[in-house]
């Protein structure tokens, strides 16, 4: 029985964990909204443009393209996050004149999920039919037009849950930047349930971190779910059969 | 049906080729303002494609393309297709758009009118196929022959000089094929210049002014319905009609 009660108190000492939770919500929950979205905004500006690039009729960039998803998709968040973080700082100083690390977390986590964006919205582009760019081009609209109008809008429906997923996982590597050494007002959720783990000797704060996250994460998942559903099946709608040629005038009798 | 600013086309000594495959080999087609030229011929003989090259969504390797008797090669291609409908066996409608946004879009985007503007005359323009109760479905939710209706009204809202029809009902459910077939005959009554590419051989014969046979990328026989369907000429027409009549 003692040793229940130690695992108990070990991780629900509820104590620890009220103790905790303004810190995380106050500071640690938006400090990681902040890391997620704004890497997941310019991910997916990023993504878009370097799926723009892998379907080019350009070889040159389609190879750029090519090599940046290898490189970016081939290694571990937490590699780029500290070589990014620590080797650009001294410029990132110099350009905002703090040491703030959340321009460089944000762009390492930013470069990261384009690469994954990037295949995503590629993948979701190729899969709208031909036909679609052809009609387009026929109606007069230019290539760009028709992508911008027509082809992108169609292949992004089609891949937002892959994205919501993506975004998914943004919002958890967004606790490696805690690697860059943060303030205590830049102290991400991950970061606050550590430090109070650390603190206390108390495994408790840490739980109640990864509550949070689970409580930010398991709706994102359900919401996919829902979207694919929504996406696969539509809105119910009844169909009419064709009215065949009633309202068509002379024609039809000929 | 409304006026249309018909436009004369005409494709002289078109080529193409993908790699070593020679798909049209010289075509010649006129189609004089405000008639209706139709080309039959077997699945393969470049048919589609020489649609496709004469709005230059591919680019001929070699011949002319004239409108109204001048060279549109030199043209952008964007703005000669502004000129040209064209109808799909598939549809082709935008799933994303509602059907009168599927109507509308060139109307704003390409002519700028505003958007209550380019609605009103895409709704004018559904009126005329029948579907303007429609106008606020997606396309999921239309039959084919609905579908393939509102492809016509896009096109049209265009006005272009001259509208081609790719098989256009080849796709359809054959009781759906009577109410397309109707708006084609309408469009070619009320004066339009249109190209149309069918296996429909009572439409080729009975509205169309003249019929162009292809096999094989090249012109075997053009003339009057009359006469290629009831005095062919060629060994190869008369094998083609009596596999498909």
């Amino acid at each position: 029985m003692d040793l229940l009660d130690q695992l108990a108190d070990t991780f629900f000492n509820w104590e620890e964990m009220v103790k905790v939770i303004p810190a995380l919500l106050m500071v640690g929950l938006p400090n990681t909204l902040i890391l997620a979205v704004a890497s997941g905004v310019l991910g997916s500006l990023l993504g878009l443009l370097l799926a723009m690039m892998g379907i080019s009729r350009n070889a040159g960039a389609r190879w750029v393209a090519r090599i940046y998803t290898d490189i970016f998709r081939g290694l571990p968040a937490i590699l780029v996050i500290l070589v990014i973080g620590i080797g650009l700082s001294p410029i990132a100083r110099e350009i905002t004149g703090s040491r703030n690390p959340y321009p460089l977390g944000i762009l390492a986590l930013t470069l990261i999920a384009a690469a994954y964006i990037g295949e995503i919205f590629r993948s979701g582009i190729q899969s709208v039919e031909k036909g679609q760019l052809e009609a387009s081009r026929a109606l007069g609209f230019s290539y760009g037009s028709s992508m911008r109008l027509v082809v992108v809008p169609q292949g992004i429906r089609r891949v937002l849950p892959a994205l919501v997923n993506q975004f998914i996982s943004l919002l958890k590597d967004s606790s490696l930047v805690f690697m860059l050494g943060l303030a205590a007002s830049d102290r991400e959720i991950f970061r606050i349930g550590n430090d109070a783990m650390a603190n206390t000797g108390n495994l408790s704060p840490l739980v109640a971190a990864g509550v949070l996250y689970l409580i930010l994460t398991v709706p994102l998942t359900h919401f996919v779910n829902f979207i694919d559903h929504r996406l696969r099946t539509g809105k119910p709608e009844k169909k009419e059969p064709d009215e065949l040629a009633a309202p068509i005038g002379k024609g039809a009798q000929a | 049906m409304t006026e249309f600013a018909s436009g004369t086309l005409t494709g002289k000594n078109l080529h193409l080729s993908f790699g070593h495959n020679h798909v049209l080999r010289g075509i010649d087609l006129h189609v004089e303002k405000g008639t209706t030229a139709s080309v039959i011929g077997p699945s393969g003989s470049g048919k589609s494609t020489l649609l496709r090259v004469m709005n230059r969504l591919i680019e001929p390797d070699q011949g002319d393309i004239l409108l109204d008797g001048r060279s549109v090669l030199k043209d952008n291609p964007d703005e000669l297709r502004q000129r040209i409908g064209m109808v799909f066996q598939q549809f082709n409608l935008f799933p994303h758009k509602t059907v009168v946004e599927n109507v509308s879009l060139a109307l704003r985007k390409l002519r700028k009118l505003p958007a209550d503007q380019a609605r009103a005359e895409a709704l004018e323009q559904l009126d005329l196929v029948g579907l303007k109760h429609k106008a606020d479905a997606r396309p999921a939710n239309l039959s084919g022959g609905q579908q393939q209706r509102v492809a016509i009204a896009r096109a049209l809202a265009m006005k272009p000089e001259v509208m081609f029809f790719d098989e256009a009902t080849s796709a359809l459910d054959p009781e759906l094929v009577k109410g397309v077939l109707a708006l084609m005959t309408d469009l070619a009554k009320g004066g339009m210049t249109m190209v149309v590419v069918t296996h429909e051989m009572g439409f080729s014969r009975n509205v169309s002014d003249i019929v162009t046979f292809m096999d094989a990328g090249v012109v075997v026989e053009s003339g009057p319905p009359e006469q290629l369907f009831t005095a062919p000429r060629t060994d190869r027409l008369k094998g083609f009609l009596s596999d498909v009549l």
